[in-house]
């Protein structure tokens, strides 16, 4: 007399015994893929992960997140060109996202609420000078000063903060900010010297016991051109003016007048321009050799200064300055793209001429140390950083390269990592990069459509007559909805798709901080979950048969 | 603070910043998995997913309290090879066409026996309820019995071999329909449309739901298991083994399904359509045939279109539903 149910013979059993793991022939595998915000970064920083973190409302660990990398959040919140933005893979759904906006908003909320950077590591008996305090010093010493070691700053200015403060308008990038962001990397026990100019950097470094240096003195003069000018003409430097403008001073002792034609297609001639608006000027003409489309200047930027009134002249150079008249010559550009002269001259009224035409270096305080003879006007640097004479590293301006305030930062934090490497001995460990997460890589029907935030701007009525901030700041609403427009490319964002598509029940919920894994003894390799992730966290390779 | 804009908005499966009332029973680590691991249907299989989305929504409408009657077909074939199965749900196994007629008697006896909280469903493969189980399933709609019947819906019957059924679309090519001769795949003018034959008995609800959108299929199952009575849901499930296609594109295709207007996704109750699933990314009807072998002699190597006439035949059918249900009139789509 059998136990079992009617017309049975076998036990009754689950199919879980059946383990259809053993059809694949590909398996999924969770990946983490590079960002392109992230590869764009020139500072390296971790966007696509501090924006997850910001994306539930935890400001002050995405926060902790970028100062990792970059100790300035506030400051670049404001004057990074954002190369991250122009990268997003969103600009393929809608807009890019915001994500200066967002660090902007961090950064702010950080000096509001006081919040310090991690612990300093325990002394180790190293001393590091760091001779320039502008970015790309300041965030070498902020790195160095967390890894323990003593760091001195020699900076030849009354102030510190480099192009922070005597380069970039204050409109753009308040000064108040610059203060309070170096304040707290002082604050770590980084001794600032101010009105301390290295004359020769070898003395320097003996006679303060040093074991490693890292140069970022910048550039700080501008180039000049041969104008042929005549005896009341008055010529300025773009870096001066902008200098005395970040001083509080007008433009070195007399007025600009009231015409000023600034020489140049980049940032500085922008900067000069708007400057140049602001400390009275009723006109400021742009002249530059090629079109605007080639200016270098940031597109944002020229806006910025059309909106202000800024008139551009392309396609032109200055053959004379008269005192009072400039000699125009109209140029053309030939079939590579290069401007060259028509021989048509014409006459332009100038009180003023601002020379916008690059910067160098000063590299006199290296001298007295054969084996850093600079070329091209930069030091040469291997790609740790470190100079021909060991122990001395260099970065920012004053090395070949982009030249931006991230560059700058990043390099910091390079020059840090690599002096803290030599200091120890040990040679860098640095990981391979992940593949890029390209727009293929995306399933973007998850995301829902949302156009991007707008930062409030000043109107360019009111910005002629001061140097109040043009670009304001997002209040938290919107800087959260910002952070949640990221697609969190190629990186496991939690949206559980994965676990919800697989026709196997062959994913598992892991926990918060892991995310999923897969169960490779029931998942049959249909790619499903490689389909549908919304951000291409998930790729299949094949199985070892 | 209130923003509810949750970065993949209402489509994904779940958002570890929606708060859990606005993602799917799917996922959540405790869902029932009516439908669990180890069953043998093929890889990217549709059917299994839209069987568990619903039933997996069932339970957790019914609290448990719910048993279901199964037609024979592939949902039962590769899920009970005996003596193991794959369901965790009291599971009646009916004939091929009598699985309406079955539902109704489980759904008459609880109710005999005082058990009326225990709910009935009755589920089938289009096969089953579209040709062999519909005269059953038509009476237990004129009865109003109390039963929702589920219709996995992939077109032709797949467990015997790929042979067209009365949904296998226009111009498919199945086992019985080859592509061949003047007019290739199966033929125009046949079949027949079961939701809206649903709709003509006047039963209580009637909806079409699909594997893309698990959110609004969800909802449906919810809302039919809040409602006494007959209720139909008609859920297309692409099947990678009859429609030649990609086992990763189960959802994509699902989901160009819908967004060609191919087919339409509403809700219907007493024979009135009441609300439509509007089309957000429109697409033409090319992109949804591509990507399916049983379509692909209407197109040329390189993926060109071959047979034009046919397509625009095709196109003209989406372009029906999108009249008829609306399914491109504007929506305010809130992001959520």
């Amino acid at each position: 007399m059998t136990e079992k149910p009617f017309a049975i013979t076998l036990e009754v059993g689950s199919s879980l015994a059946n383990k259809t793991g053993n059809w694949r022939t590909e398996r999924p595998v969770y990946v983490d893929r590079l960002p392109p915000c992230n590869d764009a970064c020139p500072a390296g920083e971790n966007i696509q992960q501090w924006l997850y973190l910001a994306e539930d409302g935890s400001y002050e660990a995405a926060w902790r997140e970028i100062m990792r990398v970059n100790p300035f959040p506030a400051v670049m919140g404001r004057a990074c060109f954002h190369p991250c933005q122009t990268a997003c893979n969103r600009a393929a759904i809608d807009e890019a996202v915001g994500i200066n906006a967002i660090e902007c908003f961090l950064g702010d909320r950080a000096l509001e609420e006081g919040w310090l950077p991690d612990q300093v590591a325990p002394p180790t008996g190293r001393r590091v000078l760091v001779v320039g305090s502008g970015p790309g010093g300041m965030t070498a010493a902020y790195h160095l000063r967390l890894l323990g070691h003593e760091v001195v700053v020699y900076e030849s200015s009354p102030l510190p903060g480099g192009m922070m403060r005597y380069g970039i308008p204050s409109y753009r990038l308040p000064r108040d900010v610059v203060a309070a962001e170096i304040e707290r990397i002082v604050a770590l026990g980084v001794d600032i010297e101010c009105g301390r100019p290295v004359d020769d950097l070898e003395t320097a470094l003996a006679g303060g016991g040093f074991d490693a240096a890292f140069l970022a003195v910048g550039a700080q003069r501008g180039r000049h051109a041969d104008i042929p000018a005549g005896d009341s003409a008055r010529i300025l430097d773009a870096v001066a003016l902008l200098r005395n403008a970040g001083d509080g001073q007008d433009a070195g002792g007399a007025s600009l007048g009231r015409r000023v034609v600034v020489y140049g297609g980049g940032d500085t001639a922008m900067d000069a321009a708007r400057t140049a608006r602001r400390m009275g000027a009723e006109e400021a003409v742009v002249v530059y050799r090629r079109t605007q489309g080639r200016m270098p200047a940031n597109t944002d930027e020229v806006t910025d200064a059309i909106d202000e009134g800024v008139r551009l002249k392309w396609l032109s150079t200055i053959a004379r300055d008269e005192g009072g008249t400039l000699t125009i010559e109209r140029m053309e550009l030939d079939e590579s793209g290069f401007p060259r002269p028509t021989g048509e001259f014409e006459e332009l009224s100038a009180d003023t001429l601002v020379l916008a035409l690059g910067q160098e270096s000063d590299l006199s305080l290296l001298r007295s140390m054969p084996d850093l003879r600079p070329m091209d006007g930069l030091v040469p640097v291997g790609p740790d950083l470190m100079s021909a004479h060991p122990g001395v590293f260099a970065g920012g301006d004053m090395v070949a390269g982009a030249r931006t305030l991230t560059d700058a930062i990043g390099h910091g934090k390079k020059g840090a990592r690599a002096i803290d490497a030599w200091l120890d001995g040990r040679s860098q460990v640095i990981p391979p990069r992940h593949r890029l997460a390209s727009p293929a890589d995306l399933n973007t029907w998850y995301f829902a459509d949302a156009p991007k935030s707008v930062r409030p701007r000043l109107d360019a009525a009111r910005r002629a007559s001061n140097f109040d901030e043009v670009v304001g700041g997002l209040d938290e609403a919107t800087a959260l909805y910002e952070a949640r427009r990221c697609l969190s490319c190629g990186n496991c964002f939690q949206c559980d798709n994965c676990f919800g598509v697989c026709p196997d029940n062959a994913v598992r919920k892991v926990d918060k901080a892991h995310g999923y894994s897969f169960d490779y003894d029931f998942c049959k390799g249909c790619g499903l979950c490689v389909q549908e992730c919304p951000c291409g966290a998930i790729e299949m390779v094949p199985e070892e048969i | 603070m209130a923003v509810r804009f949750y970065q993949v908005g209402s489509f994904a499966v779940g958002n570890r910043l929606a708060s859990p009332a606005d993602r799917t029973i799917q996922s959540e680590g405790g869902r029932s998995n009516s439908l669990t691991s180890g069953h043998r249907a093929c890889q990217g299989c549709g059917e299994a997913l839209g069987a568990r989305y619903a039933l997996d929504a069932a339970m957790r409408a019914t609290g448990g309290q719910m048993v279901a009657v199964n037609a024979t077909g592939c949902l039962e074939v590769f899920s009970t090879p005996y003596p193991e199965t794959s369901w965790q749900i009291p599971l009646l196994h009916s004939l091929f066409g009598n699985a309406p007629a079955v539902a109704t008697g489980v759904a008459a006896a609880l109710r005999v026996k005082g058990r009326s909280e225990t709910r009935v469903i009755g589920q089938a493969g289009d096969g089953g309820t579209v040709d062999i189980g519909f005269g059953c399933l038509s009476g237990m709609f004129e009865r109003n019995d109390d039963v929702l019947f589920i219709c996995y819906d992939n077109e032709a019957y797949m467990n015997t071999g790929v042979q067209r059924s009365g949904a296998t679309p226009p111009a498919a090519r199945t086992a019985t329909t080859q592509a061949v001769g003047p007019h290739p795949g199966n033929s125009f003018g046949q079949g027949k449309n079961m939701p809206v034959l649903a709709m003509a008995h006047g039963i209580p609800y009637v909806a079409t739901a699909t594997v893309a959108d698990l959110h609004d299929l969800e909802a449906k199952v919810t809302r039919a298991m809040s409602i006494r009575g007959s209720r139909y849901i008609h859920i297309l499930v692409p099947c990678p083994l009859g429609w030649a296609s990609a086992s990763s594109d189960t959802v994509r295709i699902a989901r160009l399904a819908t967004q060609t207007g191919f087919f339409p996704v509403f809700e219907a109750e007493h024979g009135e359509v009441t609300g439509v699933t509007t089309i957000r990314r429109p697409a033409p009807v090319t992109e949804y045939l591509r990507l399916q072998g049983r379509f692909s002699h209407l197109f040329d190597r390189a993926g060109n279109p071959a047979q034009p006439e046919v397509l625009d035949a095709l196109q003209a059918m989406a372009d029906e539903n999108i009249r008829r249900y609306g399914l491109l009139e504007a929506t305010d789509e809130v992001p959520s």
